[in-house]
């Protein structure tokens, strides 16, 4: 055992920090077409002081530190680019309160979002939080720190991000900091009126520090759940479509997707729409309200509602959805990565258009889709690229469309998000200079010796 | 490893529903529960297999552990994502061990497992002559025409709660009138375990025999009192030449009640554990909760996790013999016993002799033995008292 | 080819109407309803085109067999009036279509085809259809349903095909002349719109019912009265062969079921709703289904027992909700034989 390996060792028990070839060689690498990268320590720290004492260790011998949470972004945002420590952060799991009158859970960063759902279900089963389609194993932190978004962003305002009440972080500098008010009362409920710091860790892809509780809203979990899936052929219809549908403000959630599989739906495009109520009435009047508003479009019998009886509704009310999941075995290879692009809601037409054309261009198959986030404040797009693991070639093929999406993306006016150490370098190309130095200096301040994941948001 | 496998190990996406139940409450594989290395989940496991068959990682020691880590419990069998793949993940898991197995690159333990059961046909080291002890006094006929053959078991003859729960369970047959018998010292291991380690030639072996020995007897039923036995005679057994109609000891004690057993009450709150070999593996689940809801006064609690979605003791796939999975409060039988403990139970009823001793442990580990205790079926309802 | 056999001179000497007149989802004035029919005839734009449920009934209504709901959907077709949107059109369209994979399967009488529904395959069991053999998929499928979307011309495409695939590939290895047909679908196809537009089929088929019927007279003994009321959803598809209804009536008096009298039963009864909710007609759909469950209800049924598994899979959650079971008839019968 090296010297490190037994500091670590101290820090966390031996049990829980690994150089063995195993560890290192499943955290070198995610699922998605990012080239691997091994680490030289795994680590799994149990609480926050651990994560400060390791961060103090790194600080001293200069070993780059990557936080982990599920390792399920795609986009080798967990790879350690340049060796290192990965942080697995998944046995701080403990859910640390729930607050119900005002509607927030605190949690430690590797709660994982299954976890949380099971535990308010049956602790507190009028609330949830708002899940994002990733498997079960996901974590809060690791999502929020991206900007993830999930079933509540349509309605329940925007990304993930957004619904952070608090955060607990250990910087790079190995300072701990509480953000929000919990930094000066003991409640976690909100970050205003503060001057806003959380954003120093949200959508910085644990450059900045690595967080250790996060403060999440929640919200009603009303008992009744419906789906409604609306049709049409012709994508430019689709923003207004989805205008009238936001109108109501009786949708749930919202999603769009195109897929050239199965053979029968290649070319339609599904607009899924999700319904809560507290009520059978409730919900019958949303469905009508949903459908009234588009009767200006289905009396022409250019496009309509999917007819669908109770027992083909299953898929699409589960959250998180497990189809997105399968999705991995279309070419029964495991394997699939997207860029999930944040864009204006009008841009959904000519991201699907953009989406076949580089398909096509690589002669790989697709899944396009959207989320819509907030009042249809913007929208995830999502250019998803199955691939088969063993096929060397099929691999290639879709990093070159991932990478030829970022840039188309970033052309359409939207930016990609979560995106590989590529589309970073292509964000920062296109941003202004004042912002990108900004940046820059802010991760300087909070990770002095540049420890914090490197390579990713950096300007060289 | 068989094409068959190798043609899919690649499929795997490794995106982790395998760790979580259906339900997600926690953590529900044991080796990913004990480690919380991304490689001891089943997604990890899937992917150093791979990394091994092309060469990129070798059969280390760890490498090892990590293989024979997995208890068989068929947690992710029930949540993977992946419809095409789900059902072979432990089959190659299993298929994985028998590759080292057959490289003699095994951990010690398994090692000292296999050997034992080779040399003494039991993994306890003991004599043959001594399989029938649990039996004494208790006046049971051995095998010769009678209907059934009740089938202890390696733990059943061996372990001191197996012998207990085997002589439980052949009580209330007996007072139930069931015509059977046992084998005693000619009762074979059912290779149960011995296959899920990877060890396929000894588990061929020993099923050869006992389908021989059952076939010379002319046996037709047989009821096990363990799981694993069930799963061993009714899945792979036919395959080898042996055609038996198979019951484990829940399922006919099920068929008994109200009819030919009568039991009296149990004032207890009782939290039943599903056995993976009974339920993910066999779907029954209904059996051992038919029987315990039928007992008087008795209030059956379930635990968050339970029936497909059950948290595993951690004795499975040999790991109650070799003891892989080691000790420490993240031991999924200790974890099991705090979660029964939330539902307010005051007993645990078991349906395997396997769970039985490892949940009896975790009990003492956990140091709860006033709150909660774990008892066997057939003894809750010889505790009730017979009317 | 295959031209709808269809005589202008019967209608125009008809003088109840009875298809329009009898329609439980058109509402016209006698002399409304003839002249709208009038300009269906002669092929001109007629509200009938447009209010049409689709629910096949004036087939049976017609006491002259002209089919008009054939002629309803060939000038629903040749005007392109569009009952339901197009995008579902057209993905149904890909999504029932033939693909060639036919997988060859020993097969001996008595065979059964499963039309589109395999996935019912696991009702097919127990004694009720002990040695049924049984095939299934796109392959094989009537596609009569497009009778709801406007498109003879797609089971004028598709059907000799599908008679061809059935004959070569399972009755004639089989050594079987006869079909039992598990959709009444499919039965309505060979018995009525086949000969209605001149397609020849080369096997006897045979409704389900009737084979039920003649399985539960061989098992007479096993038989257990259910002893309960039963209502009984008829599909569209029954409207094209009334002749076999009497089977439901024969087959309860065998398993003792009791049919309570109801007002939307036989001629009358209503559509499940599937049909008018593909259609965009959702109040529509709501009404319908709201008087059918309550007259379900009201009849004192306990049951309610399907015969179309579209029917079933449309219509059982409003029928749970009323308190009702909502069964298959094959299943209504094992449990009659303690299966
Ligand atoms: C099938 C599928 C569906 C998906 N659907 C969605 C979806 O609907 N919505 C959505 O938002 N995402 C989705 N994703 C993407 C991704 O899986 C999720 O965003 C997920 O929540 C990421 O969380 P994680 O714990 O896996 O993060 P990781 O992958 O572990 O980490 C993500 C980033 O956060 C950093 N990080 C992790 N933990 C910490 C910490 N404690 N402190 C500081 N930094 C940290 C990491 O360094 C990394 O840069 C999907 C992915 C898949 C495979």
């Amino acid at each position: 055992m090296d010297k490190i390996t037994e500091r670590l060792a101290e820090i966390v028990g031996k049990d829980y920090v690994s150089t063995s070839a195993e560890e290192r060689f499943i955290y070198s690498r995610d699922q998605g077409v990012q080239q691997p990268h091994m680490p030289d320590y795994v680590v799994l720290p149990d609480n926050a002081r651990q994560v400060q004492e390791i961060i103090h260790l790194a600080n001293n011998d200069s070993i780059p530190v990557v936080p982990m949470g599920g390792g399920l972004v795609l986009s080798g945002l967990t790879i350690p680019l340049a060796g290192g420590i990965v942080l697995d952060m998944k046995r701080m799991n403990r859910i640390l309160e729930v607050n119900e009158s005002s509607h927030y859970a605190v949690v430690e960063a590797g709660t994982s979002q299954g976890m949380l759902d099971a535990y308010l279900k049956k602790h507190h089963p009028r609330l949830k939080h708002s899940l994002p389609d990733a498997p079960p194993a996901a974590t809060i932190a690791g999502n929020i720190a991206i900007h993830g978004s999930g079933h509540l962003s349509q309605s329940e305002g925007g990304f993930h991000s957004e619904m952070v009440t608090g955060l607990e972080v250990v910087l790079g500098s190995g300072e701990m900091v509480k953000l929000g008010s919990c930094s000066t009362v003991p409640g976690w409920f909100s970050r205003a009126p503060l001057p806003d710091l959380a954003g120093l860790f949200l959508g910085w892809n644990g450059t900045t520090g690595v967080i250790t509780k996060v403060g999440i809203k929640l919200f009603p979990r009303p008992r009744f759940h419906d789906v409604l899936i609306y049709m049409t052929e012709d994508i430019d219809i689709a923003p207004d479509i989805l205008f009238r549908i936001i109108e109501t403000e009786v949708a749930e959630d919202i999603n769009y997707a195109l897929s050239p599989k199965p053979d029968y739906l290649n070319g339609f495009q599904m607009i899924v729409i999700n319904l809560v109520a507290n009520t059978e009435i409730e919900l019958n009047m949303k469905k009508k309200i949903i459908r009234d508003a588009l009767y200006d479009y289905y009396k022409t019998k250019e496009s309509g509602f999917m007819p669908l009886p109770p027992a083909m509704k299953g898929d699409f009310l589960e959250a998180p959805q497990k189809a997105l999941s399968k999705f991995a075995d279309v070419k029964k290879g495991g394997g699939f990565e997207y860029v999930g692009a944040i864009m204006p809601v009008e841009k959904i037409p000519d991201a699907c258009r953009e989406g076949v054309r580089i398909t096509d261009r690589y002669g790989i198959t697709y899944s396009l889709g959207a989320r819509i986030i907030g009042r249809g404040h913007s929208a995830m797009f999502f250019f998803a690229y199955p691939f088969n693991r063993a096929d060397t070639q099929d691999i290639e093929k879709v990093s070159h469309a991932l990478e030829d999406t970022n840039a188309a993306a970033l052309k359409l006016g939207g930016i990609p998000w979560k995106t590989e150490v590529s589309g970073q370098k292509l964000i920062l190309e296109q941003m202004e200079p004042q912002t990108s130095s900004l940046m820059m200096k802010i991760k300087s301040l909070l990770d002095p010796n540049g420890i914090m994941n490197p390579g990713n948001w950096e300007v060289k | 490893m068989d094409s068959e496998y190798t043609d899919i190990i690649h499929r795997c996406f490794r995106c982790g529903w395998c760790k979580l139940p259906t339900t997600y409450q926690d953590f529900n594989c044991p080796a990913y529960l004990k480690y919380r290395f991304e490689s001891f989940a089943s997604g990890g496991r899937m992917w150093l297999i791979r990394a091994w068959i092309n060469g990129e990682i070798e059969a280390s020691e760890r490498f090892n552990q990590i293989l024979f880590s997995c208890v068989t419990c068929r947690n992710c069998v029930e949540a993977c994502a992946l419809p095409k793949i789900k059902d072979k993940l432990v089959d190659i898991f299993i298929a994985a061990r028998q590759d080292l197995v057959d490289q003699g690159n095994i951990p010690p333990a398994v090692r000292d497992y296999l050997k034992a059961m080779t040399v003494n046909g039991n993994p306890y080291k003991m004599p043959q002559e001594q399989r029938g002890a649990w039996a004494e006094g208790l006046n049971i006929d051995r095998y010769e025409d009678q209907e059934y053959l009740f089938y202890a078991g390696d733990v059943g003859s061996y372990d001191e709660l197996g012998m207990k729960m085997a002589r439980s369970t052949a009580r209330l047959l007996k007072s139930a009138g069931l015509s059977f018998g046992i084998l005693a010292e000619e009762e074979t291991s059912d290779g149960n375990d011995v296959r899920a380690a990877g060890e396929k030639g000894l588990a061929d072996y020993l099923a050869q025999t006992n389908i021989e020995t059952f076939n010379n007897k002319g046996v037709k039923k047989i009821i096990t009192l363990s799981p694993h036995g069930y799963n061993a005679f009714r899945n792979e057994y036919p395959a080898l030449g042996g055609q038996f109609e198979v019951y484990h000891y829940t399922q006919v004690l099920n068929s008994f009640l109200g009819d030919k057993i009568h039991t009296g009450r149990y004032e207890k709150k009782v939290a039943y554990h599903d056995p993976c070999y009974l339920g993910r593996w066999n779907q029954e689940y209904f059996a051992p909760r038919r029987i315990l809801g039928s007992i008087p006064g008795l209030k059956l609690a379930e635990m968050d996790r339970n029936m497909n979605n059950a948290l595993c003791c951690g004795g499975g796939g040999g790991n109650f013999f070799t003891d892989i999975l080691g000790t420490g409060p993240d031991l999924s039988s200790r974890a099991r016993v705090r979660e029964a403990l939330s539902t307010g139970a005051e007993v645990i009823a078991v349906a395997c002799p396997q769970c039985y001793k490892m949940l009896d442990d975790a009990v003492k580990d956990e140091g709860v033995q006033d709150r909660i205790r774990v008892s066997d079926i057939a003894g809750i309802i010889l505790e009730s008292g017979m009317k | 080819m295959h031209e709808l056999k269809f005589d202008p001179e019967i209608c125009k000497s008809c003088t109840s109407c009875d298809c329009i007149m009898k329609c439980q989802y058109i509402d016209l004035e006698s002399d409304q309803a003839k002249s709208e029919h009038a300009k269906l005839v002669a092929g001109e734009d007629s509200s009938i085109l447009h209010d049409c449920v689709t629910c096949y009934a004036c087939e049976e209504y017609c006491p002259f067999g002209n089919h008009p709901f054939y002629l309803i959907v060939e000038r629903q077709e040749q005007r392109g009036v569009h009952p339901a949107p197009k995008p579902l059109e057209e993905s149904q369209v890909i999504m029932m279509g033939p693909k060639g994979r036919i997988k060859p399967k020993e097969l001996s009488p008595p065979v059964m085809n499963m039309c589109f529904f395999t996935v019912m395959n696991g009702g097919i069991r127990g004694s009720l259809f002990e040695g049924v053999s049984k095939f299934g998929g796109s392959d094989v499928f009537c596609n009569l349903m497009f009778l709801h979307f406007a498109r003879n011309s797609t089971i004028r495409q598709r059907l000799p095909l599908m008679i061809e695939n059935i004959m070569k590939n399972f009755l004639e290895p089989a050594g079987a002349k006869e079909l039992i047909c598990y959709h009444d679908e499919c039965y309505g196809t060979y018995t009525s719109w086949a000969p209605a537009f001149g397609i020849d089929v080369p096997f006897k088929p045979v409704h389900l019912f009737d084979f039920i019927y003649n399985r539960l007279v061989e098992l007479k003994e096993n038989i257990k009265p259910l002893g309960i009321k039963v209502a009984y959803q008829r599909p569209c598809s029954n409207r094209l062969c009334p002749q076999t209804d009497h089977f439901v009536d024969d087959i309860f008096s065998l398993i003792g079921a009791e049919r309570p009298k109801r007002e939307f039963e036989y001629e009358n009864a209503l559509c499940c709703g599937g049909v008018p909710e593909a259609q965009q007609r959702f109040e529509l759909t709501e009404e319908i289904q709201h008087k059918n469950v309550e007259d379900m209800k009201a009849s004192g049924a306990a049951y309610c027992v399907f015969n179309c598994p579209f029917c079933f899979w449309t219509l059982s959650e409003p029928v749970l909700k009323a308190g009702l079971i909502p069964i298959m008839m094959s299943d209504l019968c094992l449990m009659a034989l303690g299966e």
